[in-house]
């Protein structure tokens, strides 16, 4: 434990010294969106890493998230500090609600249900025109602010979206040191199992639904804040398809794996510029080379690499 | 509400039903094998279509020979599949399978999208497009085309499945993997014979749908995911119950959308499919089994 908290304290110490090394506004901006996609694929690994249930729906959260900070701040003009929680808290029962019939699918069925789930959401974005805007999307949303603070530079959105990226984590890396972790590992290996020795499978699987859900909304509603614009592009299957590829190619089950996968896949497409087409077909090509080659994700892959690459063939520790 | 609004939409939603059942059939012969949804089933319906439009636009074939090519190719993309994705995974699980078969859809339509571009293209019909009246509704020729070739397509595969050697052994895998591989069967082969089908089924589907709803590099989704619905209402069949699903399909669906809003045509496949999933996993039709451990 006193070993985590130190491997999250350095991560924390080069996260908010980065600004210092890094120049210029460009960057500071695609590290704000690393923070949210770290956030959003923490939230998609508490479930698919560690339950080891799969979402292919976590973009509507998200989305449900942006649009309801989006709304209550411009047309009903209530306090962003006091919507984001609301919102998180509305994601986090209606998840819970839908949780109990969704989660008792499982594998294939499950990742169906969820698809759909997604999809109907996105849908609904699209079509309530009168308070989304519909496809065209909702602008002037305010930027945060704490006393005389505005939140409105990318520096300071750096700060203001990594303070909540590293609370997450932080909570993640708790709750999968504690009890709840291990159980949701048990239901993992073997839910008959983990039933057998104690374990309210059904209840926890919902709850970990619902938590992931609600860290989700919290992106969102943060996410509508920095970008003051949103738009129901930005949540639709393909970034639900997006958040997986994170989390795979981090490493399920690794939270500082989602932070890996994050930032290679929200910078991969900046220094891709010149072949922004190719993009999705790269992702597509990653997704099953890393599912066939190494399905322990980077975080694991990579070392083993280094181990083989570094020792000679037969392994040979004498030599 | 009139009587011929609803009988218009009926017989529309018809002939959609017809396609999602047949992508939906498609699904089933996959699960049925191997216990794998294969999420890149529609990415193949999109490839019937556009292959079709290659061969007609840039080899200069004519329409009749244009789509068996077509369907050749897509059964050879999905035989690719199954050996370079599907068989060599070394951690089967359902999440790794669920995870490489999206894989494998974003990156045929990623490579759809470079070859052929964004652009939506159609295919004319197969014969004229003169309304045909019914009743107090019309309905154009393609839409027989479509039903009619689906009924030959379920035919000719109920034949396959229940009379020739090759369509019983994959039947023997279906029930029983193990046994059927005691009894001599090679399961492998059938595994890949049942993508190979599936894909074909998929890419006619594609096909005759074409000349109705235009086709595009990113059709594959929608229409998979509907015929997976359809699979879904049928308790994952590969008969009638699926095509007696895609039919409910198509046309609740071209009701919904005539009577209640356009907008929302697609969000009722999905609360169908999540209604279903919810309440009866097994099907309409279907028994409930209990799970094996």
């Amino acid at each position: 434990m006193k070993k985590e908290l130190l491997k999250f304290l350095a991560f924390a110490v080069l996260v908010l010294a980065a600004p210092y090394a890094l120049s210029g506004g460009y960057i500071m901006n695609v590290l704000v969106f690393v923070g949210i996609n770290t956030m959003l694929a923490v939230a998609l690994n508490l479930l698919l890493g560690y339950a080891g249930q799969i979402s292919l729906g976590h973009a509507g959260f998200f989305g449900l998230g942006a649009y309801l900070s989006g709304i209550l701040t411009t047309t009903a003009g209530w306090n962003p500090w006091l919507v984001m929680p609301l919102a998180a808290a509305l994601v986090g029962v209606m998840a819970f609600v839908i949780g109990f019939p969704i989660l008792k699918l499982k594998g294939h069925y499950l990742a169906m249900a969820t698809l759909g789930l997604g999809i109907i959401i996105y849908i609904v974005f699209n079509e309530t025109v009168d308070y989304t805007g519909g496809p065209s999307g909702l602008s002037g949303i305010p930027n945060l602010s704490a006393g005389s603070i505005t939140f409105d530079s990318d520096v300071k959105n750096y700060y203001l979206i990594w303070s909540f990226t590293l609370a997450v984590c932080l909570f993640a890396i708790n709750l999968a040191n504690s009890r709840v972790g291990r159980a949701l590992r048990a239901i993992h290996d073997s839910e008959v199992a983990a039933r057998v020795v104690g374990v309210n499978a059904r209840l926890l699987k919902v709850q970990i639904f619902a938590l992931s859900a609600m860290i989700s909304a919290l992106a969102g509603s943060l996410y509508a804040h920095t970008m003051t614009f949103i738009s129901p592009a930005s949540f639709g299957f393909n970034f639900s398809i997006e958040l997986l590829t994170m989390v795979v190619i981090g490493g399920l089950g690794s939270i500082y794996g989602s932070f890996l996968g994050a930032a290679l896949l929200t910078l991969l497409p900046e220094f891709l510029r010149a072949a922004q087409d190719y993009d999705i077909v790269i992702y597509g090509g990653m997704l099953m080379v890393m599912v066939m080659f190494m399905p322990g994700g980077l975080v694991r892959g990579v070392p083993d690499l280094v181990r083989k690459l570094v020792k000679p063939r037969g392994g040979d520790r004498h030599a | 509400m009139q009587f011929d609004q609803i009988l218009q939409y009926t017989l529309s939603g018809l002939s959609t039903g017809a396609i999602y059942a047949l992508i939906g059939i498609g699904f089933s012969i996959i699960y049925n094998s191997t216990g794998i949804i294969n999420f890149a089933q529609g990415e193949f319906v999109m490839l019937g279509g556009m292959l079709t439009l290659f061969f007609i636009g840039v080899l200069k074939l004519p329409i009749w020979a244009a789509m068996p090519c077509a369907v050749l190719v897509s059964a050879l993309g999905g035989l690719l599949f199954e050996r370079l994705a599907i068989r060599p995974l070394r951690q089967p699980t359902p999440i790794n399978i669920v995870i490489i078969t999206i894989g494998g859809r974003i990156l045929i339509r990623g490579l759809a999208m470079l070859l052929w571009g964004k652009d939506t293209h159609s295919l004319p019909p197969f014969s004229g497009d003169d309304p045909i009246a019914i009743g107090g509704a019309t309905i154009l020729p393609q839409h027989l085309w479509i039903l009619a070739i689906t009924v030959v397509i379920i035919a000719a595969n109920k034949f396959f499945f229940y009379h020739t050697i090759s369509g019983k052994a994959m039947r023997a895998c279906s029930y029983n993997s193990r046994a059927a591989g005691l009894v001599g069967i090679d399961v492998r082969r059938m595994v890949l014979f049942s993508f190979v089908i599936s894909s074909a089924m998929g890419a006619v589907a594609g096909i005759i749908v074409a000349p109705l709803t235009m086709t595009a590099y990113d059709v594959g989704v929608m229409l998979g995911l509907k015929g997976f619905c359809a699979a879904i209402i049928g308790g994952m069949s590969s008969g009638v119950a699926t095509v007696v699903g895609g039919l409910i399909l198509g046309v609740l669906e071209s009701l919904g959308a005539g009577l209640i809003s356009s907008g929302y045509k697609d969000a009722i496949a999905f609360i169908i499919l999540l209604l279903i999933l919810f309440i009866r996993p097994q099907g309409l039709f279907g028994k409930a089994e209990s799970e094996r451990v």
